[in-house]
């Protein structure tokens, strides 16, 4: 394997998707990144200097309305799907002291 | 006649002709889905009851005369990151186990109105990254056809519910070849369409730029019906586009004279089952006898689409997946210090191996250091990728080629090693990152009785010219049979 994954990027990757692995599940990961990025790695055998990075296929741009609210009040059914709630709020783990 | 063994359309006729109902269709499915449900397990979601009573409401609105149309009364499949109102939705993760839209999806919104009726919702690879239905949460699906075998993913409960008459048709999504390769290796038809041309409003994203939905089903007349019904345009997609030709049905004509496809010599080299490329071929000859004009080219860059297409699909998945955080739906860890760590266990707890691996590469090619060399890297060579099929659809109307490199392989024989299995998406994961529709047809099966598909592929908007051609190639494989 030419691409090697240190703890510490496992880590910090770890840190960017809120992910909890376990050791075993980290030493997984640094050999299936590793892998995946070997293989990855073959696309810099193309040489794209002056090619525009393409986000999209066609040639589309945003698309804007009004600020106006068209669909009804559905906050009963919305909150039933939450873990927890309270007050028609999300209740969460307290963040601040 | 056995009422299963009508296509949708054809059951749609006989109902509408007074000859059965929406409510027997109905009964016979869920009898057939008895029978054979516990050894396939197409679904993650039934409910009988509640199916029954739509079907009831349809066969009132049909003889009311409110409710016409070629798929009125006509039971369907929904794949299960389909949010379907009142309905469970849980992209056979653990992380959307008790999850109940609020809403459907424009596409099911689309099929209701035209009266189909759902049965209950299809599994899959967990949030539709697999290849073989082997990553639900909820346990894997088996292959009809053989049941040692995979059905193919991640549409694989909606390829395999039609190839079990567990349904008269059903709806999937493709990022990288989750309707097709599956439907290739269930031996039904399916198609993914142009990008924007079927609404992604209410379907759990993957990779926002790659998905799209789209019909898995008996044959290619109901894959032009299918489409003509959920192609729309739709404010609530910023990427849906306004058609005015999605009159597919007006394809299904059997005649491909002068029509030009080419081959792409680079699809046929190693790693091709010599009995996938024989019947590949077989087809093209059958397209030429009927007048086609088949020439072999080199498409180029074909062994760049799989880095290219994980990067981006990785990329795209971990931010779409960022909102599955245990506040606003969905399964939230039991213990846990403090808002961060909630997220994280929740996350680690509720996402399978097969999604965390994407995430996290994903989150690392995303990453500040690494965003030039990887991710803008891969959007550069998707223009390139998208280049090449310009320039081959300047001289050619069709690209023909293998869905698979293989058929169907073993249950377990694929997750142990990642890499290979996305190596088996090379025919597929092109058109994704190209925008481009395909559609896959049953072309015969190898000697152990495992179905082989052949992927016909079209530039932009030219849904009809697939039709057209699948229509022919299943007219010529009728002939063979006889």
């Amino acid at each position: 394997m030419a691409n090697v994954i240190s703890d510490e990027t496992i880590e910090y990757v770890g840190i960017l998707a809120k992910l909890e692995l376990s050791e075993e599940e980290k030493e997984a990961a640094q050999n299936d990144m590793a892998r995946m990025l070997d293989h990855i790695d073959k696309l810099s055998e193309l040489d794209t200097t002056g090619i525009e990075p393409m986000s999209h296929v066609f040639p589309v741009s945003n698309v804007m309305r009004e600020d106006v609210v068209t669909n009804g009040d559905d906050s009963e059914n919305i909150l039933k799907n939450a873990p927890e709630e309270k007050d028609s709020a999300f209740v969460v783990p307290k963040t601040v002291d | 006649m056995n009422v299963l063994d009508y296509t949708a359309v054809g059951l749609g006729k006989a109902i509408a002709k007074g000859e059965t109902t929406a409510v027997e269709a109905m009964q016979a499915v869920l009898a057939q889905i008895e029978k054979t449900e516990q050894e396939y397990h197409c679904y993650v979601t039934i409910d009988a009851e509640a199916a029954l009573a739509r079907a009831k409401a349809a066969d009132e609105a049909i003889a009311a005369g409110t409710l016409t149309g070629p798929l009125a009364g006509v039971p369907v499949a929904i794949k299960d990151n389909l949010c379907t109102k009142g309905t469970l939705t849980t992209c056979s993760s653990k992380i959307l186990e008790n999850f109940i839209p609020t809403y459907s999806s424009e596409a099911v919104v689309q099929l209701e109105k035209a009266g189909a009726v759902m049965i209950g919702k299809t599994n899959m690879d967990e949030f539709a990254m697999g290849s073989t239905t082997e990553t639900s949460a909820y346990g894997v699906t088996k292959n009809p056809r053989n049941p040692e075998h995979v059905p193919g993913g991640s549409s694989g409960g909606s390829a395999a519910a039609v190839a079990a008459n567990e349904c008269f048709f059903a709806l999937g999504s493709d990022t990288g070849g989750s309707i097709r390769q599956p439907a290739s290796y269930c031996g039904v038809v399916g198609m993914k369409p142009t990008y924007g041309t079927v609404s992604r409003y209410g379907l759990i994203a993957y990779g926002s730029s790659l998905d799209q939905i789209g019909p898995l089903c008996k044959d290619v007349t109901d894959c032009a019906t299918i489409m003509e019904i959920i192609s729309s345009y739709d404010k609530k997609d910023s990427t849906s586009i306004e058609r005015k030709d999605t009159d597919f049905t007006s394809a299904l004509v059997d005649d491909v004279k002068g029509l030009k496809i080419g081959i792409p010599r680079d699809y046929f080299r190693e790693g091709l089952e010599p009995e996938v490329k024989e019947a590949v071929l077989n087809a093209a000859k059958q397209l030429e006898a009927k007048g086609a004009i088949v020439e072999e080219f080199d498409l180029s860059l074909v062994e760049y689409a799989i880095p290219t297409y994980y990067t981006i699909a990785a990329a795209e998945a971990s931010s779409n997946l960022e909102r599955f955080d245990g506040v606003k739906y969905g399964y939230r860890a039991k213990e846990f210090e403090g808002l961060h760590d909630m997220y994280k266990k929740t996350r680690s707890e509720g996402f399978g191996p097969e999604v965390k691996r994407r995430i996290m590469l994903g989150s690392f090619v995303l990453s500040s250091g690494y965003y030039d060399a990887y991710y803008l890297k891969a959007l550069r060579v998707k223009a390139l990728i998208k280049k090449a099929f310009d320039e081959a659809f300047a001289k050619y109307d069709i690209i023909l080629g293998p869905v698979a490199p293989t058929t169907a392989p073993k249950l377990g024989a694929s997750l142990s090693d990642p890499i290979k299995m996305y190596l088996s998406d090379i025919y597929t994961i092109s058109l994704n990152l190209a925008g481009l529709p395909g559609l896959s047809v049953p072309v015969g099966t190898d000697n152990a009785g495992l179905p082989i598909g052949v992927q016909l592929i079209g530039d932009c908007f030219e849904e009809k010219k697939l039709i057209r051609a699948g229509y022919a190639l299943e007219q010529a494989q009728k002939g063979q049979v006889e």
